[in-house]
């Protein structure tokens, strides 16, 4: 009798074996794959989210590039010029002419539809007032036939891009239900038709009522002199900082100073800059509301911390001993820095501030505080030097006046502007890619 | 313009400097450059420097501080009862720089000559309107002591600036005129030169640190005076924030809560969208992908860093909001009213963070040492426990780093939400509703047509300390982690 007996033996661990996989192991392999799929996916889901954004973009920024216009030919007789200009309401006489031209066109073509002076007035505005100058300006044109290039109203924009549909239509004394019938046969008659919309890319702002007349151009150029402020300061003093920090700083608590302040001003968010601008250069210094000046000395501030960064890394990749051998055949600290370090360095430092510019020509928020909103960008500077000093807006400002407007008209117009703004940054970008790649030396 | 025509003769004198401060150097070398201390072109450089620099500091010290003296002379001579009900010295003084101004511009085109505007009287002249006709609209009739200031103003402003002038004109001619008498073939131009070079180059350098000073004085100055008309307490623990735009003072609440719950509301959100994803990403892009992955994806990645936030503020308002409201809106659940929410602005706000959690969590997860990994391997850990229990430990203060400084890209961020997360101001805890952050109503109270003195324009400075203290605290604190972080490993 042995208790040994007695006792069932311990369940043994069932030995496991090199191709069959235990459950333990299959748990951990299932475990990693799981982590490993976590991480695809989150990519996955960040590149979703770009293309995401770029698809929103195009397909609701295209259609601000191209507009409606109606194209109508007539020949205006020097009786008829007498008689509308005789008239006290000239330019419904010249609408009553228009319309009878678009009438007899219509006929042409061999459609019937029934329209009146009010629809047309829905669809191309008041065309009376366009052709009178037209024939004022050029009385030599009289008696022979003249095309008419007329943009449609913003409506009937919509129409033809897909943001106004039969069954969304609202009657409005912008548009009735019932002149989409007459939009039809114009289309069909070949008199509307939609074509490039050059007023988008040279245009001014216009009016809060008004899309289909909205520019980008004006604050393009804001936007431009804005840059040439940032360029012309930021790269000086950025460079001149930089070559300071790197080459000469000695170690003490003034430099430390610099450099925790320089570090902290590149996380200061932006409005705060915006602040800044108003309170010193604006309240304090007394320089002009909405100039692109003072938008440009503020970008600077903004930048200036970016541009030190790059700069101190490219100078910090020329190797000492390039300032050895300058240093070793006499020339001073000084002239070894700027004859043989400085030049070395200049494609890492351009890189770095045409990455910085492109950082600054998309910001909005410190622009708004002083005063550079779209609607200031009516009108073309008159000079380059008024160019500085002319209230103006720029680019990202303008998107944004545009997207808090009520018409809706104007978000098509927004995203045109984002195509705009984000072509000019992929250009910057890749000047930037091209010059790291073309100059940019590894020691 | 006489200020474009003094630079260009300071610049002028420093040229004609520069060429006799090298010929005299060579002079005196008997015409051999190898006997000079230095090379040639330092001696000229030597002399242009001094013609510059201190006549360029006079009269950008100058320009700063005529205003200041003028002005408080000419209020010296302003009796007291100028400052009526409901005005204040500021605005009487912006008075008279109006009227100044305008009787500049009547001189320049010609309407009045320079005598007239000098003897000019409120009793025998209508001013106002015979300012109105050159253009200068002024907001009501000019009182006698207005006038006087102003006239004042005007003969004070142009001494001064012809004096100023004298004065640099002469400082540049004397700079000059020492700098060459010193220049002969022993002096040591060269180590002058870059001496002042260096100078120049800290100055450069210092911009920063004045740029923070710029940034706290405007801050701080303005947000005292806030703080004089509204107070303190009320602001810091009022729960109401409706700022009224027609009375002055008083009639509006400015309890920043409201605003500072909505920020963070918004910030946590962006923040559970971007920590997941963008670390995730930055643990397989650092730890699985190949190099191929990598570079195609990364890049990509960044891209959406480099999108500029107006964008992400159109794409909030225009395409999430009313994705949202049709998934969320009162055709389904109805839970949400508008398209402008704290989902809205929180969600793209994260897509916006992506990419800055994952390449700071990529230099960090890349910074720990490989004999860390290979220690795990080897005791046979796979791959995915190798990262949890060994790399994210030892990357974790790092990560947090990385997390704060989002954090503090959030809380800064304005374009986003003004766009994207509505305008009202409530302590609420439903996300689908609309609220408002600091760096929204910051944009709304500066652009506004609110008087500048009055206390709901003020308040936009006091809410810019508070932004400008969360971000600077979390960021300060970030860094210190980091740096903390990277000593064990170096």
């Amino acid at each position: 009798m042995t208790d040994a007996s007695m006792t069932p033996a311990p369940a043994k661990p069932k030995r496991s074996s090199l191709s069959v996989l235990d459950a333990r192991t299959r748990k951990r392999n299932a475990a990693e794959t799981r982590f490993r799929m976590y991480g695809v996916a989150a990519i996955a889901v960040g590149l979703l989210f770009l293309v995401f954004l770029f698809a929103s973009i195009l397909r609701s920024g295209i259609p601000a590039f191209t507009q409606t216009v109606m194209d109508i030919e007539f020949v205006l007789t020097q009786e008829q010029f007498e008689e509308a200009e005789s008239k006290m309401l000239k330019t419904g006489e010249y609408q009553k002419i228009f319309v009878n031209a678009l009438q007899s066109q219509l006929e042409e073509s061999g459609l019937e539809v029934a329209f009146d002076n009010k629809a047309i007035e829905r669809i191309v505005g008041k065309p009376g007032g366009t052709i009178r100058s037209y024939f004022l300006e050029n009385p030599d044109r009289v008696g022979t036939p003249v095309s008419f290039e007329l943009a449609a109203s913003s409506r009937v924009d919509g129409y033809f891009n897909g943001r106004v549909t039969r069954e969304n239509i609202v009657d409005s004394r912008f548009l009735m239900a019932s002149d989409l019938d007459l939009v039809d046969a114009l289309e069909e008659a070949g008199i509307i038709h939609g074509a490039f919309n050059w007023n988008f890319i040279t245009g001014t702002d216009s009016g809060v009522d008004n899309p289909g007349g909205a520019g980008l151009g004006a604050s393009v150029i804001g936007s431009f002199f804005m840059m040439l402020v940032v360029l012309f300061l930021s790269l000086p003093i950025g460079v001149a900082a930089s070559i300071y920090l790197e080459e000469f700083a000695p170690k003490n608590r003034w430099t430390d100073l610099i450099e925790v302040n320089i570090s902290n001003l590149a996380a200061v968010p932006s409005i705060v800059f915006g602040i800044l601008g108003l309170a010193v250069f604006i309240q304090f210094a007394g320089l002009p509301q909405s100039a692109p000046l003072v938008g440009g000395l503020v970008l600077t501030l903004m930048t200036l911390p970016t541009i030190i960064i790059s700069t101190r890394a490219s100078l910090a990749a020329v190797p000492p001993s390039i300032r050895d051998a300058a240093l070793g055949v006499g020339a001073s600290k000084m002239q070894s820095v700027f004859h043989h370090v400085l030049p070395l360095a200049m494609p890492g430092i351009l890189t770095g501030t045409i990455i910085g510019l492109a950082q600054a020509l998309g910001e909005t928020a410190p622009l708004l505080l002083i005063g550079m909103v779209g609607f200031v960008a009516r009108e073309y500077p008159e000079g380059f030097l008024s160019g500085f000093t002319d209230a103006n807006s720029a680019m990202p400002a303008q998107i944004y006046t545009w997207a808090s407007r009520a018409d809706p008209g104007f978000y098509e117009k927004a995203w045109g502007g984002i195509i705009i703004l984000l072509l000019f940054l992929i250009t910057m970008n890749a000047i930037a890619v091209i010059l790291r790649r073309r100059f940019e030396r590894r020691w | 313009m006489p200020f474009t025509w003094l630079v260009l003769i300071i610049l002028a004198i420093a040229a004609v400097g520069f060429v006799t401060g090298r010929s005299r150097a060579l002079q005196s070398a008997g015409g051999d450059s190898r006997d000079l201390h230095s090379l040639p072109i330092y001696y000229g450089s030597h002399v242009a420097m001094w013609a510059v620099v201190p006549a360029a500091a006079v009269l950008i010290v100058w320009l700063l501080a005529q205003p200041f003296f003028v002005n408080s002379r000419v209020l010296a001579t302003l009796p007291d009862g100028v400052v009526t009900e409901g005005s204040s010295i500021g605005l009487v003084m912006s008075d008279v720089r109006r009227v100044a101004g305008g009787l500049d511009v009547a001189v320049a085109q010609g309407a009045m000559t320079r005598d007239e505007a000098a003897a000019i009287s409120s009793k025998t002249t209508d001013v106002r309107e015979s300012l109105g006709q050159v253009g200068v609209a002024l907001g009501s009739d000019v009182s006698a002591e207005v006038l006087g200031g102003a006239q004042l103003y005007r003969t004070l402003n142009a001494t001064g600036s012809l004096i100023m002038t004298v004065v640099v004109l002469v400082i540049a001619l004397g700079g000059a005129g020492w700098a060459v008498s010193r220049s002969d073939a022993n002096f040591r131009a060269r180590n002058t030169v870059e001496r002042g070079i260096l100078a120049l180059l800290i100055c450069a350098a210092s911009i920063a640190v004045l740029t923070t000073i710029g940034i706290l004085f405007a801050l701080l100055f303005n947000t005292i005076e806030f703080f004089r008309l509204y107070p303190a307490a009320d602001f810091f623990f009022g729960t109401k924030w409706a700022p009224s735009f027609s009375g002055r003072g008083g009639a509006s609440d400015l309890g920043v809560l409201p605003l500072l719950w909505g920020t963070f509301y918004i910030s946590i959100i962006a923040l559970l969208v971007a920590v997941p994803i963008g670390l995730f990403s930055a643990i397989y892009l650092s730890e699985y992908a190949s190099p191929r992955v990598r570079g195609i994806a990364k890049p990509l990645i960044e891209i959406l860093a480099g999108i500029p936030t107006i964008v992400y503020g159109l794409f909030a308002l225009l395409t999430v909001g009313p994705l949202l409201v049709s998934m969320f809106g009162k055709d389904t659940v109805g839970w949400m009213q508008g398209g402008t929410a704290v989902m809205t602005a929180g969600l793209v706000m994260g897509i916006m963070l992506i990419p800055f959690v994952s390449s700071l969590s990529d230099d960090i997860i890349n910074a720990v040492p490989q004999a860390m990994r290979d220690g795990s391997y080897g005791l046979g850990a796979t791959q995915s426990e190798t990262i949890r229990q060994v790399i994210l430990p030892a990357a974790l203060p790092g990560i947090v780093g990385a997390i704060l400084l989002a954090a503090s890209r959030a809380i800064g961020e304005t374009m986003i939400v003004v766009l994207g997360a509505g305008a009202a101001a409530r302590l609420s805890l439903n996300p689908f509703e609309a609220m408002t952050t600091i760096t929204a109503k910051i944009v709304s109270q500066l652009t506004g047509d609110a008087d500048f003195a009055s206390p709901e324009a003020l308040v936009a400075f006091a809410l810019g300390m508070t932004l400008f203290v969360l971000t600077l605290g979390l960021n300060v604190f970030a860094l210190y982690i980091v740096r903390k972080y990277r000593e064990q490993y170096d």
